[in-house]
C-alpha cells in the first residue's frame, strides 16, 4: 500500500507542470529565471557576465546561474522531483520520447534548422526541445612536435598508417604514443563520436537495425578495433588504471604524451597553441577525411517553469547573441556565424565537417538496445574491458570479444526491434 | 499504550527511511522502469530471471571472495591488537588511537590516498624498490590491493568492538587464572576467546555481508574496471548508467536475500549459547 501511495505522489510530481500550459507562448519578458549549468568552472567568473548582458538588454529580468557538479546524475534526480530551474542543459539520461514530459517544445525541426545547427539532436516527432550551446568536431589531439620528431607531419590516412606513426614515436622519442584516459573513462566514449568517417549520413538510422556492428568494415569494428590494436601493440600508457585526465593535459602539451582521441573543445584546454594540433580520425572514405560535428549539451526550457517567456528569450539570446560559443572556441549554433579559428585550420587540411542526423523512424531505439544489452557505446565500461583484453589482463582476443559483443548486442536488438 | 508512545519516534524513522524504501524497491523490481518515465511496465519475474540467468550479473560475486578472505585477516589482526592492548602496555592509548584512526577517515579520501600509493613509481614502489607489479593494473594483483585497502580501513572498527568486549571481562578472573599458573596464551584461549564469542560471531556476519556489498573503495579506485567489479558496482551501473531501475532493484533484493540466508545459516551452525565465565 505504501508503495502505491509513493508511486502516485511521484507521478503527480512529474506531471505537475501540465497545468501551466495556458501561460506558455505569450507573457512579458521580465522577472527572474534560474539557469542550471554543468560549467562549475565558469559559474562564478564568466557566466555572471552573460547574465548581466542579458539583463541590460531586457531590463527588469534577473538571471541566476546554478552550477551542478555531477550534472547528469543530480539533474536527473531533480527532473523526477519536478523542480529543475527555468533553463537547463538536457541530461542525456532523458530519452527522446520523454523530452515532452520535461521540456517545452521550441518549434519544429523544419522551421529551426534554417537558423540553427544541431536542431535534430534533441527532437522528437518533428519538435525541437533543446538548442545546442555550441558544437564540437571529433578527431585526435596530437602534439605535432613529437609526431614531427618521429618523422610524421601530415595526418595519417588509414588506421595502419596511424599505428605505424605511433610505433615510430615509441621507437624514436620518449613520449607515450597514445593515452587512453582509461581510469577517468569518459574519454573512451569519444570513440563513439567518429560515426562520420564512413561518410554515410544515414548511419544513425541504420545502426539500430544492425544486429552485429562489430564486423569488419562496420563502424564499431573500425573504431574499437583501432583502440584494441593500439593497446595490443603496447603503444598506450603503461598502467591504464592510474591515468588522470587533469594530469594528461599538461602531459600532451609538454610532449610526454603524443596523442589523445578527444574533441575540438580540448585544444584550447591544452594551452600550448604552437605544439598542439587537431587531426581527423585516421580513416578516409572516398579519398577524404570526414569529421562529425555535433552539438555539446542542448539547453531547453523547463516545462515546470513559471516564467517561460523570459526563459525562452534567454535561451535564444544565449545560443545566438551571447558569444558563449565563440568564447569557448566551439562551433556556433547559429548557421550564419563563422567557425572558430582552430576549426578553420582543421577544415583547411581537407576534412569534410559532417552533421549526422539523428535517427527518426528508429528514434530512441539505439538507446534502448544500449540499456538492455549494457554495452555502453556512449560510455566506457565495455571499452575498458576491450583494453584489458588487448593488454593481456583479461582472457580473450579481438575476435572473441567482438563476437561476444555482437552476440549480446544482437540479443537485445532482437528484443528492442521486434 | 504507553510503550508504543516511547518507541513511536524510532519506529516512525525506521518505517519512513528503511521499510518504505525496501517495499518500494521490491515493487520496482517487478517492473521495467528508467527512473524518469511516468509509466512503469509490469515485468513479472523477468528481472529476477535475468539476474540469475545472465552470468554477467552473478559472476561478480567471485570478487567478493577476495574481500571475504581479507576480512578474516582483518578479524585476526584486530583480535591480536585488542588482546595485546587490553593488558597494560606502554603508550596503549596512543596505539588505540592509531589503530582506530583509519576508520574515521572518509572512504573517498582513503580511496584517493591509496590510489597515489599504488601508482607506478608511487609511494609503495619507492619503498619496495626493484620489481613491483602494477598494483592496480595487473588483474591478478588488483583485487588483493583493493582488499588490502579495505582491511586497512576497517580493522579499527573490529578492534574497538573486540577491545570493548575484552574490557567487560571482570579483572579478578585474570588474577585467579594467574594464581592458577595460566600464561598469556592460556588466558586468551580460555578467558578472552570464550568471553567475546558473541562479538566474534557478529564480526563474521558483518564480514560476510560486508564482503558481498563492497562498493566505495573499488568504485573510487578502479571504477570496477580490470575485473574488480563488485555486485553493488554492477547494480549501481545498471541503475544509474543504464537506467534499468527495475533490474537493479531485483539485484538489490537478491543481495538482501543472500545476506539474510547466510546469516540464518551461520546462526544455525553456530547457535548463540549463553556465555558463562565464572
Amino acid at each position: 500500500m505504501a508503495a502505491t501511495l509513493t508511486l502516485v505522489a511521484g507521478s503527480a510530481g512529474c506531471t505537475g507542470g501540465a497545468s501551466d500550459e495556458a501561460e506558455q507562448g505569450g507573457g512579458a519578458i521580465t522577472g527572474a529565471i534560474t539557469v542550471l549549468t554543468n560549467r562549475t568552472d565558469l559559474v562564478d567568473t564568466a557566466l555572471p557576465a552573460y547574465a548581466k548582458a542579458f539583463e541590460a538588454k531586457y531590463p527588469g529580468t534577473k538571471v541566476s546561474f546554478e552550477g551542478v557538479t555531477n550534472y547528469e546524475g543530480d539533474v536527473t534526480t531533480q527532473l523526477s522531483g519536478g523542480d529543475y530551474g527555468d533553463v537547463l542543459l538536457i541530461p542525456n539520461t532523458v530519452t527522446v520520447d520523454q523530452l515532452s514530459q520535461f521540456f517545452e517544445p521550441l518549434g519544429s525541426v523544419d522551421a529551426l534548422k534554417a537558423k540553427f545547427r544541431f536542431t535534430d539532436e534533441k527532437a522528437y516527432d518533428g519538435q525541437v526541445y533543446g538548442l545546442s550551446v555550441g558544437g564540437v568536431a571529433s578527431g585526435v589531439v596530437v602534439n605535432k612536435r613529437v609526431w614531427a620528431d618521429a618523422g610524421i607531419t601530415a595526418p595519417p590516412k588509414t588506421p595502419e598508417e596511424f599505428l605505424a606513426g605511433l610505433r615510430a614515436i615509441k621507437a624514436k622519442t620518449q613520449a607515450t604514443p597514445f593515452y587512453t584516459n582509461y581510469k577517468d573513462g569518459w574519454p573512451l566514449s569519444i570513440f563513439n563520436s567518429q560515426r562520420a568517417i564512413l561518410a554515410d549520413p544515414a548511419i544513425n538510422e541504420k545502426f539500430p537495425a544492425d544486429p552485429a556492428p562489430w564486423q569488419p568494415g562496420k563502424i564499431e569494428y573500425v573504431t574499437d578495433g583501432l583502440l584494441y590494436d593500439i593497446v595490443h601493440a603496447g603503444l598506450s600508457e603503461k598502467d591504464p588504471l592510474t591515468t588522470n585526465w587533469e594530469g594528461s593535459k599538461p602531459m600532451l602539451a609538454s610532449g610526454k604524451v603524443a596523442t589523445m582521441l578527444l574533441g575540438s573543445w580540448a585544444v584550447p584546454q591544452m594551452k600550448a597553441p604552437d605544439d598542439v594540433a587537431f587531426w581527423p580520425f585516421p580513416y578516409q572514405s572516398g579519398g577524404k577525411f570526414h569529421s562529425r560535428i555535433e552539438g555539446d549539451y542542448k539547453a531547453g526550457v523547463a516545462r515546470t517553469s513559471k516564467n517561460k517567456a523570459t526563459a525562452r528569450a534567454f535561451l535564444d539570446w544565449y545560443v545566438t547573441d551571447s558569444g558563449f560559443a565563440r568564447d569557448q572556441q566551439a562551433i556556433p549554433t547559429a548557421v550564419d556565424q563563422p567557425l572558430p579559428p582552430a576549426l578553420q585550420d582543421f577544415r583547411n587540411t581537407g576534412v569534410e565537417l559532417l552533421e549526422i542526423p539523428a535517427a527518426t523512424t528508429n528514434a530512441g531505439k539505439e538507446d534502448m538496445i544500449i540499456k538492455d544489452s549494457e554495452i555502453d557505446l556512449t560510455g566506457n565500461i565495455y571499452r575498458q574491458k576491450l583494453i584489458d583484453i588487448a593488454r593481456g589482463a583479461a582472457k580473450g582476443d579481438k575476435e572473441s570479444y567482438f563476437a561476444e559483443l555482437n552476440k549480446r548486442w544482437a540479443a537485445s536488438q532482437a528484443r528492442v526491434m521486434k | 499504550m504507553k510503550p508504543w508512545l516511547y518507541v513511536a519516534p524510532a519506529l516512525a524513522l525506521l518505517i519512513t527511511f528503511t521499510y518504505v524504501p525496501v517495499v518500494n524497491m521490491i515493487w520496482y523490481s517487478f517492473h521495467y522502469w528508467d527512473g524518469l518515465s511516468t509509466v512503469m511496465e509490469p515485468a513479472g519475474w523477468d528481472n529476477y530471471v535475468r539476474v540469475f540467468t545472465d552470468e554477467r550479473y552473478w559472476q561478480v560475486f567471485r570478487v567478493s571472495l577476495y574481500y571475504f578472505g581479507a576480512s578474516f585477516a582483518q578479524i585476526a589482526i584486530a583480535l591480536y591488537f585488542a588482546t595485546v592492548l587490553s593488558f597494560s602496555t606502554r603508550f596503549r592509548n596512543l596505539f588505540k588511537g592509531i589503530l582506530f584512526f583509519p576508520y574515521l577517515l572518509n572512504g573517498v579520501a582513503v580511496g584517493f590516498v591509496f590510489l597515489y600509493l599504488f601508482q607506478p613509481g608511487g609511494t609503495l614502489d619507492t619503498i619496495l624498490g626493484g620489481h613491483t607489479p602494477l598494483w592496480l593494473g595487473d588483474p591478478d594483483v588488483a583485487n588483493f590491493s583493493l582488499a588490502g585497502t579495505s582491511v586497512w580501513r576497517f580493522t579499527g572498527l573490529n578492534f574497538v568492538l573486540f577491545l570493548g568486549a575484552i574490557q567487560s571481562i571482570p579483572g579478578e578472573i585474570y588474577e585467579a587464572a594467574e594464581i592458577d599458573g595460566a600464561n598469556r596464551w592460556h588466558q586468551f584461549r580460555h578467558i578472552i576467546a570464550p568471553g567475546i564469542r558473541r562479538i566474534i560471531s557478529l564480526s563474521v556476519i558483518l564480514a560476510i555481508s560486508g564482503s558481498l556489498s563492497v562498493f566505495e573503495i573499488p568504485f573510487i579506485m578502479t571504477g570496477g574496471a580490470n575485473d574488480t567489479r563488485t555486485f553493488v558496482i554492477q547494480a549501481y551501473d545498471t541503475a544509474f548508467q543504464f537506467r534499468q531501475i527495475g533490474l537493479a532493484s531485483a539485484m538489490a533484493v537478491v543481495l538482501l536475500l543472500i545476506v539474510l540466508a547466510v546469516t540464518w545459516l551461520q546462526r544455525l551452525l553456530l547457535p548463540d549459547e549463553e556465555v558463562a565465565l565464572s
